[in-house]
């Protein structure tokens, strides 16, 4: 018999047995056990890759009321809602949204009694310390702390254990059956708490709502994210929401590691330069917005374009207005000696590059607000910080699509329960985090809103299979 | 100019590091980084001596090995650090003592510890020699006071002169003005940031040494042993000032002022780096420089050598063990001195040096970032 299919009994039956190990994973364990229950946290990945996507993660959106010791200033619920209508279009679910935004209020002094800590207040680049907390170290530091705790209150955790089957009778979770390296064992529980992650990094899932061109997108987070469980789950009878071609997609640098390249492969000059396909065409205005809030349309972009890449062209005057990134930036002399580098058609380039060029009307330039520099009978027009590429050495980076999560899951309820395709709430199925993300965030993203998903849906998912355990 | 294998690395790390920034909380490092782009062999040295290698940023990295990009700061700082220890060293003829660090040490000790045994010997009537003897004096009737002011005097001289080049050459290639060190803010943050060692906290819980629990204990034992050395070099230098001022000749009762500070710094600096050095053989292998093992255990032994035959020489100065325990101490003394500008203590000096750069550009920051 080969190790596949050698099934061993763990010899304990949990009262909450919790799929995955990322922030929302460890804030169900945690709120499970520390309400009583007996918790097992199953992590597909190893030790050092633990925690999904969290371990590239950095902050966590709350709303509070006045301004704390790492918050520089209050973020009322209302505006927090607000923020969040904004960005998903009207596609999420007002009621779980606002109980989200409120619970989110007490989230922050909740993950810090759990040993997370956080920074003082931010420097760097981003404009995020009144609405965003920063969790010092970053997300890994994020998750050893909450691993720790974890361990110390009795919950267990076992690591490389993939869920590769879910024992559910009708409405209600019996065991997981989960692939081990030396193989598979069979895990009761009294309740289940899915918090999984997505399946972004199942390429083949994704040339399903795609088409072939995602075989060419880069996963910016953990290999891990493979849609297994929400499959088994939707499979099990468990209703989905959220559009299966929706993802978060950016546009990153296309030098960047198939799987988990996390924040250093982004770019964020876009707004300083030009981006061009590879007939050297120019196909959306770079200036259109600052570059935060129109940072997650760029993968999408860049995905519509032949073979899946483009290329930022900058000169010299803007080579140091943005943050550095993990690769240099590829440098020539000129325009033509550029296009030779990135192998493109030097004259079209040059012929782009001068037609924007001529098209520049001159600007007081302000990297800071959308200023006036713009361009003049131009389509696409760049509607701010468009200066002339004139001055040498000329700069490039090449891009592709970089996914980040995607927004497919599980329908849950205010309970973060999983509803069921028949109707009704399942009895004892719990989920939290990206694996039913799309019932707050159709559409999308604000910064660090998927680690307050996260922990307050952890959080309720935990107690409540806690409590429907205790029963 | 080339730059060496480890400088290269450090220029990666940083490059990745200031895409990222994840860990701009946690030290001085990061922060130092953040105001540069491009990092010169100067720059990624000062970063180097500001790291207090406390591990909390490998443990906090998502890109730390087995991830492929392989980010290991506090190792490859490390690296860079033991390097430029023989870049500084005076004379330049004496920097190859920075290889084979241990060896080179040990050897020097036993024999400036074989020179004061036979030296004691030779100088000593065979009658008198292993003779117990009591009360003020009883040193010096082995070895003149005269004769060991001379030999430790230049010894601490040679040392002092060796400290200040490599001191001039660290900052030189730094490239900060020599103004700075006549600055008196940078000076007290940097006094204050050294004593309380507060960049090896781990960010604040700690430092990490064998795995992700921050622990702390290599900052309880590394102020053991600090504050240890200050207390015995406070020890000899008020027992010179009652030699000389009050004319009052060691050995001193116990409750004299010399004997209480040299047996409570005498006690942390025996404990203190054997605590160091517990940690260390328990420390996760990705975190060090594999490379400054030797150098960083002879400097601890060395500390323990001559702490613990102080100690010894203290509880036995009576017995007819004194001659050779006074011989062994002075031994272990006299190398410990001679030896330090060219072994781990000199990662003290640089260090300081460093913070009060950081702190002078942390200051010139904030005022630019007011003004604007």
């Amino acid at each position: 018999m080969t190790p596949e299919h050698v099934i061993a009994d763990h010899p304990l039956t949990y009262d909450v047995v919790v799929v995955g190990g990322g922030n929302a994973a460890l804030c169900a364990a945690i709120a499970a056990r520390r309400a009583g229950a007996s918790v097992i946290v199953l992590e597909a990945a190893s030790k050092f890759y633990r925690g999904g996507n969290t371990r590239h993660t950095r902050n966590m959106r709350c709303a509070h009321d006045a301004a704390t010791a790492t918050l520089s200033g209050p973020y009322p619920e209302e505006e927090f809602w607000d923020d969040l209508l904004r960005v998903t279009e009207g596609e999420t679910n007002e009621q779980l949204a606002r109980m989200m935004i409120r619970e989110s209020k007490d989230m922050l002094d909740w993950i810090a009694e759990q040993g997370v800590r956080f920074q003082p207040s931010l420097g760097g680049t981003l404009s995020l310390g009144r609405t965003n907390s920063f969790f010092l170290g970053g997300g890994r530091a994020m998750l050893n702390a909450l691993y720790l705790t974890a361990e110390r209150l009795g919950v267990d955790v076992i690591y490389e254990a993939e869920v590769v089957a879910l024992d559910i009778d009708t409405d209600r979770f019996r065991a997981a059956i989960v692939q081990q390296p030396d193989g598979r064992l069979r895990v009761r529980g009294n309740a289940l708490v899915a918090a999984a992650g997505g399946f972004e990094s199942n390429i083949d899932k994704l040339v399903e709502g795609w088409g072939e061109i995602a075989r060419n997108f880069l996963i910016r987070g953990t290999p891990n994210n493979r849609g297994t469980v929400l499959d088994l789950l939707l499979a099990g009878g468990v209703d989905s929401i959220g559009d299966p071609t929706q993802c978060h997609a950016v546009a990153i640098d296309a030098r960047a590691p198939k799987y988990d390249g996390g924040i250093i492969t982004r770019l964020d000059c876009i707004v300083f330069g030009i981006v061009v396909n590879t007939n050297c065409e120019r196909f959306y205005d770079e200036g259109e917005d600052v570059w935060p809030k129109r940072y997650a349309i760029w993968g999408r972009l860049v995905a519509a374009q032949p073979d899946q890449i483009a290329y930022i062209i900058f000169d010299a005057k803007s080579a140091n207005l943005f943050m550095p990134s993990l690769y240099p930036a590829i440098e020539a002399a000129s325009i033509g000696e550029l296009a030779g580098k990135l192998g493109l058609d030097a004259e079209r380039l040059s012929a782009t590059v001068t037609k924007f060029n001529t098209s520049v009307r001159d600007g007081d330039f302000n990297p800071d607000i959308l200023d006036n520099c713009r361009t003049e009978n131009l389509t696409p027009p760049k509607s701010h910080w468009a200066r002339r590429i004139e001055t040498g050495p000329y700069y490039a980076y090449p891009v592709r699509p970089g996914i980040t999560f995607t927004y497919l899951g599980v329908r849950v309820d205010h309970e973060a329960r999983m509803m069921m395709k028949t109707g009704g709430p399942a009895q004892n199925m719990y989920a939290a985090g990206e694996i039913m993300a799309g019932n707050v965030l159709g559409r999308g993203y604000a910064a660090g809103i998927g680690m307050t998903i996260g922990s307050v849906f952890g959080r309720i998912a935990g107690s409540g299979a806690a409590r429907h355990a205790a029963q | 100019m080339q730059r060496s294998e480890a400088l290269t690395e450090a220029d990666r790390l940083m490059t990745i590091c200031n895409s990222c920034r994840y860990c701009e909380g946690l030290c001085a490092v990061f922060p130092a980084m953040e105001m540069r782009r491009a990092f010169t062999g100067g720059d990624l040295n000062y970063l180097a001596h500001l790291c207090h290698a406390c591990g909390a940023c490998y443990v906090d990295c998502q890109f730390s090995p087995p991830h492929e990009f392989d980010v290991r700061v506090p190792a490859v700082l490390a690296r860079v650090r033991h390097e430029s220890y023989a870049d500084y060293a005076w004379p330049r003829a004496l920097a190859p003592l920075f290889r084979r660090n241990g060896l080179a040490i040990a050897v020097i000790t036993v024999l400036s510890i074989a020179a004061f045994i036979l030296g004691l010997a030779a100088f000593n009537a065979p009658s008198t020699w292993l003779e117990s003897r009591h009360g003020p004096g009883s040193f010096y009737a082995l070895m003149p006071h005269n004769a060991m002011a001379l030999l430790f005097g230049a010894a601490f001289l040679w040392a002092a002169v060796a400290f200040i080049m490599g001191a001039r050459a660290f900052w030189n290639d730094i490239g900060e003005p020599s103004a700075t060190l006549a600055k008196p803010r940078p000076l007290l943050r940097a006094i204050r940031d050294a004593a309380s060692l507060r960049y090896l906290d781990g960010g604040g819980v700690g430092c990490y040494n064998e795995d992700e629990r921050p622990s702390d204990n290599r900052r309880f034992y590394h102020h053991l042993t600090f504050y240890g050395f200050l207390l015995c070099f406070a020890s000899t230098s008020v027992a010179t000032l009652y030699h000389y001022l009050l004319q009052r000749e060691a050995p001193y009762p116990l409750w004299d002022l010399p004997v209480v500070l040299g047996t409570l710094g005498g006690i942390g600096i025996v404990i203190g780096p054997i605590g160091l050095y517990a940690a260390k053989r328990k420390r996760e292998p990705a975190m060090m420089d594999g490379g400054s093992r030797g150098m960083d255990v002879a400097f601890l032994a060395m500390l323990v050598l001559a702490g613990a035959t102080g100690l010894a020489l203290l509880l036995l100065r009576e017995t007819r063990a004194m001659d050779v325990l006074l011989a062994l101490h002075l031994g272990a003394v006299f190398a410990l001195f001679v030896t330090m500008p060219y072994g781990k203590f000199v990662h003290g000096l640089y260090r300081f040096m460093a913070l009060v750069r950081y702190a002078r550009e942390r200051h010139s920051a904030e005022l630019e970032a007011r003004s604007t």
